[in-house]
């Protein structure tokens, strides 16, 4: 029952984080129709701001809105001096040039940072673990992902439904030539549409990195993790990715923690313990054929034509 | 195409003579380095010919290839393990076993069209990849080790490198042909017919989804072929030739070179890996300038290397 609860909130801690990287990647994908591979990379940025940052400040919170800052920043000036030109070609030179910028990203940081990874020390402040129910302890951190991520879901939420901005968001989601028909700056809203992308996927990274280790490559794996979710979900839609993510989230983790034991009662224990992680890894991507085959544009399609 | 004789066909000749007379070169000056890496760029070569085939020429966006590369590796590699040396047997299990891959996933994908299929057959090759990674016997993440190469009795020694460069260059250069006759027979023509407007050759009576499905299963045999050559030269197979930046790494190499081009890939693939090479001897931070460089050959170079030299023969 322990192990249930916690791997619970295990799951769904991950499937948050999941979602934040996969709203701004599937806002990008159903908005500028930008296949941006370096997206995972901005993800390993901003952790690697945050390490930088709060070993300067010496205070995390100050330290994760620089990082926050920085990688907006870097969203913004990588869509003004690069992906904007990318708008309206093919999906394959996307590809192609984003693939170029994560090696760019992954040289750089070894290059500024050296080939070690860096370790970001979790907020002292946070470093308790609180009892959610009579007898089962959780990390307050953990915790604290979870409120965060899921305040910035609903306030993305509200941003995206309720506002301005965000209707004209939604607008350009289904029909981008009609919103600049109606002289909507579209080149302004791409790059407002970028940044925040790109603060999002900061987030996940700097919250992320007490967690994991600060390293080359972490944004690459959770990148293609991101790229399931916003598939499943169905491109372009929010809510889809949303679902999706938890969705990716439990199953991956729940998996994790389950399936060797499962497994132990059908194979014996040597072959079950090299079968189950590889078999767990594979859930996901079943899901995903599954869902794909079901479904052929995702769980929640954004426009229906 | 008017005169035969354009820029690009002469710089298609250039590059087959090239490989054509290496190892003569290797042999002149001693330097056996040189030999190695262009038998692992013909191999990857033939692999990236193979995806052209459905990418240029299907409009099959298949980001999922390098699993191809892994079945066949395997096929050579288990075998091998199992003490069935014979390349023979080898060769025709890797080939085989590629090509019912393809025809499941293919069966499944192909449902899908644009970006949910890119990312379906990256999903499969995921999962290729996940299971290579969870067989305990043969290695599981760590790779297998191949002790003995393909044998092919007395027919050619694959120990022998000259000998082996020689059956990859040819296996490249027939897969070149046949991908060449394919592309303008009755099938080619209908499956470019296709990947320009499927609705109106659909109206015209095609089975669309069969054409497609046959040119992804031809597509991956050939690749399945190049594991199998890839896993000799290595001498080794892990589950790291399936992973995803490996399938990425294909694309790169057809995009670079031309996409629906018939020498574009292998043009690709020698500029790509040498390109690899030589940065990475220039400085150890190589990726910082081949990053940017992809983005310009992207921005700036429609159509790839073979789309550009194009452009040069048109003034």
């Amino acid at each position: 029952m322990l192990l249930v609860v916690e791997q619970f909130l295990n799951g769904l801690q991950f499937g948050l984080l999941l979602f934040l990287l996969a709203a701004g990647l599937t806002l990008v994908f159903g908005i500028m129709d930008l296949v941006n591979l370096a997206h995972g990379s901005l993800y390993m940025m901003g952790a690697y701001f945050a390490a930088t940052f709060v070993a300067w400040t010496g205070s995390f919170v100050l330290g994760a809105v620089l990082a926050l800052g920085a990688t907006l920043l870097l969203g913004v000036v990588l869509e003004f001096t690069a992906l904007r030109h990318l708008y309206g070609r093919d999906h394959l030179d996307h590809v192609l040039a984003t693939f170029g910028l994560i090696l760019f990203f992954n040289e750089a940081v070894r290059l500024i940072w050296g080939p070690a990874g860096l370790a970001l020390p979790l907020p002292s402040w946070l470093a308790f673990p609180v009892t959610i129910l009579p007898g089962i302890q959780y990390p307050a951190y953990r915790l604290a992902i979870i409120v965060v991520a899921l305040l910035v879901a609903l306030l993305l939420y509200l941003g995206v439904m309720r506002t301005r901005i965000g209707m004209l968001i939604r607008a350009g989601a289904s029909n981008r030539e009609m919103i600049g028909a109606l002289g909507i700056n579209i080149k302004l809203l791409y790059t407002l549409v970028f940044g925040l992308g790109a603060a999002l996927a900061g987030l996940a990274g700097l919250m992320q990195a007490p967690i994991l280790t600060v390293q080359i490559g972490m944004g690459e794996n959770i990148l293609i993790l991101a790229f399931v979710v916003i598939v499943i979900g169905g491109i372009g839609s929010i809510r889809g990715a949303f679902i999706a993510a938890i969705m990716i989230g439990l199953i991956d983790t729940m998996g994790r923690a389950f399936l060797p034991n499962l497994l132990r009662q059908v194979l014996n224990s040597a072959s079950a313990s090299t079968a189950a992680p590889a078999l767990s890894s594979m859930l996901i991507y079943l899901l995903m054929a599954i869902v794909l085959v079901a479904r052929p544009e995702g769980l929640f399609p954004a426009n229906r034509r | 195409m008017k005169s035969q004789l354009n820029v690009s066909s002469i710089v298609a000749i250039m590059v087959v003579a090239g490989l054509v007379l290496l190892p003569v070169y290797s042999n002149l000056t001693g330097n056996i380095f040189i030999l190695t890496l262009f038998t692992r760029i013909v191999i990857l070569a033939l692999a990236a010919v193979s995806l052209n085939l459905i990418m240029g020429y299907g409009g099959m966006m298949s980001f999922g290839h390098a699993a191809y590369l892994g079945i066949g590796g395997y096929a050579v590699g288990i075998l091998a393990q199992e003490g069935i040396g014979s390349g023979w047997a080898q060769f025709a299990v890797a080939i085989a076993v590629s090509a019912l891959y393809a025809l499941v996933i293919g069966a499944l994908s192909l449902r899908t069209r644009g970006v949910y299929f890119i990312m379906i057959t990256l999903a499969f090759a995921q999962m290729a990849y996940y299971v290579a990674s969870g067989l305990a016997r043969y290695g599981g993440d760590d790779g297998l080790t191949v002790y003995k190469r393909s044998d092919f009795g007395g027919l050619i020694n694959l120990g022998n490198r000259v000998q082996f460069y020689y059956l990859c260059l040819a296996c490249l250069l027939a897969v070149v042909v046949l991908v060449w006759r394919i592309v303008n027979s009755r099938f080619g023509l209908v499956l470019q017919g296709l990947r320009s407007n499927e609705q109106r050759m659909q109206a015209i009576g095609f089975p669309s989804k069969r054409y497609k499905l046959a040119c992804f299963v031809i597509a991956g045999m050939l690749c399945g072929l190049s594991g199998a050559l890839l896993a000799n030269n290595t001498d080794f197979v892990s589950p790291a030739v399936m992973y995803w930046t490996r399938s990425g790494d294909l694309m790169v190499m057809v995009i670079l070179g031309g996409m629906g081009t018939l020498m574009g890939p292998v043009v690709g693939s020698v500029v790509f890996l040498v390109l690899e090479e030589v940065l990475s001897q220039l400085t150890e931070y190589w990726a910082l300038i081949m990053g940017p460089l992809l983005l310009l050959i992207v921005l700036f170079g429609r159509g790839g290397i073979m789309g550009m030299l194009g452009r040069v023969n048109r003034g």
